[in-house]
């Protein structure tokens, strides 16, 4: 479950809003954001299931190194999260479990 | 043909500015490739949107990067951020996307600044959701503004994690708890080397008012702490560690890891330059001279890339390769260089001085280093230390040789984040040490690039 106190915005008056969906959710983030950033501003720290075990895996490193926070952004899969910043209307899926060449299984 | 440009410097962190302010001061037509989308690096990221307010909040050795941005208002240099570079050959041909568009160009001179990345901390649960780096903490505060708030526990060593939790304090952020596993043995270790600290006493006196600033915000230290183990099922809800015989356990819903920073070497690695062991800081460094160059003719690396030193000492690099650079490339006479460079040599030995205490207060536990058993070593394939082991009991002698037992190495972080620690373990369990047991091979491309960006490349 999201949970919104996990992190605190400092404001920024200068920096727009600028809403993204998240699978469902639009999730309001802030101009100048990675997408991992604004996930974990909404309080969601799991941008993906694991290919070999299917577990949870979120943002680690925050800084390109450890791919732990793919998802699919706008129908492109395998993006880092933490290196593409946020656009309007942008739409992230979590990436989950195996790559295949059909549709991708539903995100459970 | 492709393109051919004076100079490229791969990296806008403080190596990767200097050098490009030394070579365009020259007269070295230089482009710069960045993978941020604004210059600084790491250590001075977003430091063009941060107003007061963060400044405040992120310190003074902060703002000192301001006056390395103005090299980007020289008419001699291309800076283009957003350029994820995916290879490198030895020619000094450089592959590089942005925007998605991939192309190609060639270097008469090549600068690597590629920095560093935090030092893995494997144990058992470092994978759950929640659990990050502190500099990723870090990097949400320059970039986003946003603050760990709540349920927030610090664990590991090193001079960051004790920097991140000044700031998270400055910005009016609440810690949990801050769990140090540096070894109880380390200070004694250290000491003999703290007379060399005093030609850089600003490190010292900086660390002590951060322990201060933490102790005056009452925040519970624990100290001398191992056994570490993050628990929760889809995401970190606690800490357990041990102190002395006595176990604990401490909710969280963020746990910020730091156990130090070692060099970027992808993209050393992937040109197959020699790389040495240290044992004291427990990282690899490719082979350089005085000037950072390398074996191969024409390519320097500068910066914690080749060796970490800190911020300062990589601008000093960056200064020294860019001088190199602009002499190779006839726009600097050899006196010239050398006048020049004086006083930045001087400058750096004062920076070196500090790294033999700071090197031995902070190395990082052996339970980070050799992880029991049930950790996952390898995120990507989710190979365990035990499963490392395994494979070294079955005649496996080195890191490559793991990967045709059970891929570890082979996911999409291509060993960045378990190369250390599959050798660490490789070598204890041989009993030789570390360059016997050598490091992963690295292949380009070093970034993940797609076909139709290789495909539509109008430089092949």
């Amino acid at each position: 479950m999201p949970n919104a106190s996990l992190f605190r915005r400092l404001p920024d008056p200068k920096r727009r809003t600028v809403a993204i969906t998240f699978e469902d959710r639009t999730v309001q983030a802030r101009e100048g954001d990675s997408v991992a950033a604004a996930m974990l501003a909404a309080g969601m720290v799991t941008a993906r299931r694991t290919p070999v075990g299917g577990a949870h895996r979120g943002p680690y490193c925050m800084m390109g190194v450890c791919f732990d926070c793919l998802v699919e952004i706008d129908g492109t899969p395998n993006r880092q999260a933490c290196m593409v910043e946020v656009r309007e209307g942008m739409r992230v899926r979590p990436m989950t479990g195996a790559p295949g060449l059909g549709k991708a299984p539903a995100h459970d | 043909m492709t393109e051919n440009v004076p100079l490229i410097v791969i990296g806008a962190g403080p190596a990767g500015l200097c050098a490009a302010a030394e070579a365009t001061s020259a007269g070295v037509q230089t482009l710069l490739l960045d993978e941020q989308s604004a210059p600084g690096g790491q250590i001075y990221r977003a430091m063009g949107h941060t107003g007061q307010q963060g400044r405040a909040i992120l310190g003074a050795d902060y703002t000192r990067g301001e006056s390395l941005m103005q090299v980007l208002e020289s008419g001699l240099l291309d800076y283009r951020p957003g350029a994820g570079v995916w290879q490198v050959t030895p020619e000094r041909e450089v592959y590089f996307t942005i925007a998605g568009k991939a192309r190609t160009l060639r270097a008469e001179r090549l600068v690597l600044a590629t920095g560093a990345m935090e030092r893995p901390m494997p144990f058992p649960g470092w994978t759950l959701p929640g659990v990050m780096g502190a500099g990723a903490a870090q990097v949400l505060l320059k970039s986003s503004g946003l603050v760990p708030d709540g349920g927030v526990v610090l664990a590991g060593s090193g001079p960051l994690l004790f920097l991140v939790a000044g700031q998270i304090l400055n910005a009016g952020g609440r810690i949990a708890a801050l769990v140090e596993t540096t070894p109880r043995g380390n200070l004694a270790r250290a000491l003999p080397y703290l007379p060399a600290m005093a030609r850089k006493p600003s490190y010292l006196t900086k660390g002590l008012a951060l322990l201060a600033q933490i102790r005056r915000a009452k925040v519970p230290h624990y100290r001398g702490a191992h056994g570490l183990t993050a628990c929760g099922r889809d995401r970190v809800e606690a800490l357990g560690f041990t102190l002395g015989v006595r176990a604990h356990e401490l909710p969280c819903q963020v746990l910020l890891l730091h156990q130090g920073v070692t060099p970027n070497l992808q993209i050393t690695r992937a040109l197959g330059l020699a790389h040495d062991w240290q044992p004291l800081a427990r990282s690899w460094r490719p082979r350089l001279d005085a000037w950072g160059c390398s074996e191969i003719e024409g390519i320097a690396v500068a910066g914690d890339g080749g060796g970490i030193l800190g911020a300062q000492a990589s601008a000093h690099q960056g200064r020294l390769a860019g001088l190199q650079a602009a002499f190779q490339l006839g726009k600097l006479s050899q006196a010239e260089r050398d006048a020049k460079a004086g006083p930045i040599r001087r400058a750096l030995a004062v920076e070196r001085a500090a790294r033999p205490f700071l090197d031995r207060l902070f190395r990082p536990a052996e339970e980070f280093l050799n992880p029991p058993d049930e950790t996952l070593v390898c995120r990507c394939e989710e190979v365990t230390a035990g499963q490392i082991r395994g494979y070294v009991a079955l005649g496996c002698l080195g890191p490559n040789q793991t990967k045709a037992f059970g891929r570890p190495g082979m996911g999409p972080c291509q060993g960045r984040l378990c190369g250390s620690t599959v050798s660490e373990i490789i070598a204890r369990a041989r009993g030789v040490d570390m360059q016997e047991v050598g490091a992963y091979r690295i292949r380009p491309p070093i970034k993940p690039v797609t076909l139709a960006e290789m495909a539509a490349m109008d430089e092949t």
